[in-house]
């Protein structure tokens, strides 16, 4: 059983290592790449967006109610905008990107091989690794960023519909005092570095799990479920490592 | 078609940074105007911070470069940025003071009368330490005792 995980986990580090230096078909074909970009980014677009306003709207509710008690409405800008860059956006993100995007991912490539497509490729001469699976792994690498930072602009824009033209927040100390407080290279930048990195971690489990998949229909069922699971909960974990080196309160 | 997709998306994600760097973030604020480096000694900083504001009248004019323990003197020793548009005084005073009752701890500079103007690498010479609670309750405590012990006579 140990065995077997650790086995497994060999032959993800050799599978990554693998894509990346076959990679470079991705980039002299990179019609490829755009091919995917729409699959796994422009598809996910109505699910993320529609989700970050909604949890902004909801943080500008639940930040409202709270920051009443002190007296100090006009913070709520910072709170939104905050736990969006910081933390909601890339995670939220991360785990919808997961589900969304990273599923297909899975069913399509154990498909692939158990319909014996990914053998007909080598049988002729074509390297699967760098025709399939590259060009998933960038598209996914490239999207879940630009998917996180729209997540938290809808987000923020969410916040302020409640905050400001809902509940009647002062407009002015909504954006200045967010603006006071976010910091560019603090705050945006680490959130963007945490995406790329769930990014990273999430097309890697699906391009995996799909390519490790038994050939069969119950095989590439429990790969997908497995994808999403493991996925989620690399997200979190990794969530928890990099806050605590960005963040540690010094 | 499929390109044109991909190329409002990335279009709109780049978009989406940019609005997060400049309309919720302040990029920097400071970033792109010269400053140069002034220093102050402090007793106490409390709990001044790494790029905490620096401000004259209550408006922002620089920001808190780093905070060094000097140990030689035994005392902080902040650096920061002052843009430099704004020129103070040699007999500047520089304060740590805190904006609200729980707010955020920062420099307050006031200007002195001298003529003569503050440059690049100058040191402050009057400076007032942050207020500690510990301290003043137990100034308070202290004067409390010492009334009463004036009343036994």
């Amino acid at each position: 059983m140990t065995n077997d995980g650790v086995l497994r986990l060999g032959f993800a580090a050799r599978f990554i290592a693998l894509t990346l230096a076959h990679s470079g078909t991705s980039f002299v074909r990179f019609g490829l790449v755009i091919r995917e970009l729409y699959f796994t980014g422009v598809l996910s677009l109505i699910i993320i967006l529609v989700s970050g306003l909604f949890v902004g709207m909801v943080l500008g509710f639940q930040g409202f109610h709270t920051l009443q008690t002190y007296g100090s409405e006009s913070a709520l800008g910072v709170l939104v905008a905050l736990s969006l860059v910081r933390e909601l956006g890339p995670v939220v993100s991360a785990l919808l990107f997961a589900s969304r995007a990273g599923s297909a991912m899975t069913a399509e490539i154990g498909l692939m091989k158990a319909t014996e497509q990914l053998s007909a490729m080598e049988m002729m001469a074509v390297d699967p690794i760098s025709r399939v699976v590259a060009p998933r792994f960038w598209a996914g690498f490239i999207s879940m960023p630009l998917l996180a930072a729209m997540f938290s602009a809808m987000g923020v824009f969410g916040g302020y519909l409640v905050g400001v033209v809902l509940i009647g927040v002062d407009e002015g100390s909504f954006w200045s005092q967010m603006q006071s407080a976010v910091d560019f290279r603090e705050d945006i930048l680490n959130g963007v570095i945490k995406s790329v990195v769930f990014g990273f971690a999430i097309t890697w489990i699906a391009l995996f799990e799909g390519y490790d998949a038994p050939p069969t229909a119950e095989g590439v069922s429990g790969a997908t479920t497995r994808t999403v699971v493991t996925s989620s909960l690399a997200v979190l974990g990794l969530d928890f490592v990099l806050t605590s080196f960005m963040f540690r309160g010094i | 078609m499929l390109d044109l997709w991909v190329g409002i998306f990335v279009c709109a994600g780049i978009g989406a940074l940019l609005i997060l760097a400049l309309k919720v973030g302040n990029m920097g604020g400071l970033g792109g105007s010269d400053t140069y480096r002034l220093y102050a000694r402090f007793d106490n900083i409390g709990g001044l911070k790494p790029r905490a504001p620096v401000k004259s009248a209550g408006v922002v004019v620089g920001r808190v470069e780093e905070v060094t323990f000097d140990n030689d003197r035994f005392v902080a020793k902040v650096a920061m940025n002052i843009e430099t548009r704004y020129k103070f005084p040699k007999d500047t005073t520089a304060s740590v003071l805190t904006s609200g009752l729980l707010g955020e701890q920062y420099i307050g500079l006031e200007g002195g009368g001298d003529t003569a103007v503050l440059a690049e690498g100058d040191s402050l010479k009057l400076t007032q330490s942050a207020v500690v609670l510990e301290k003043l309750i137990g100034q308070f405590l202290y004067s409390k005792a010492a009334e009463g012990g004036d009343d036994k006579k």
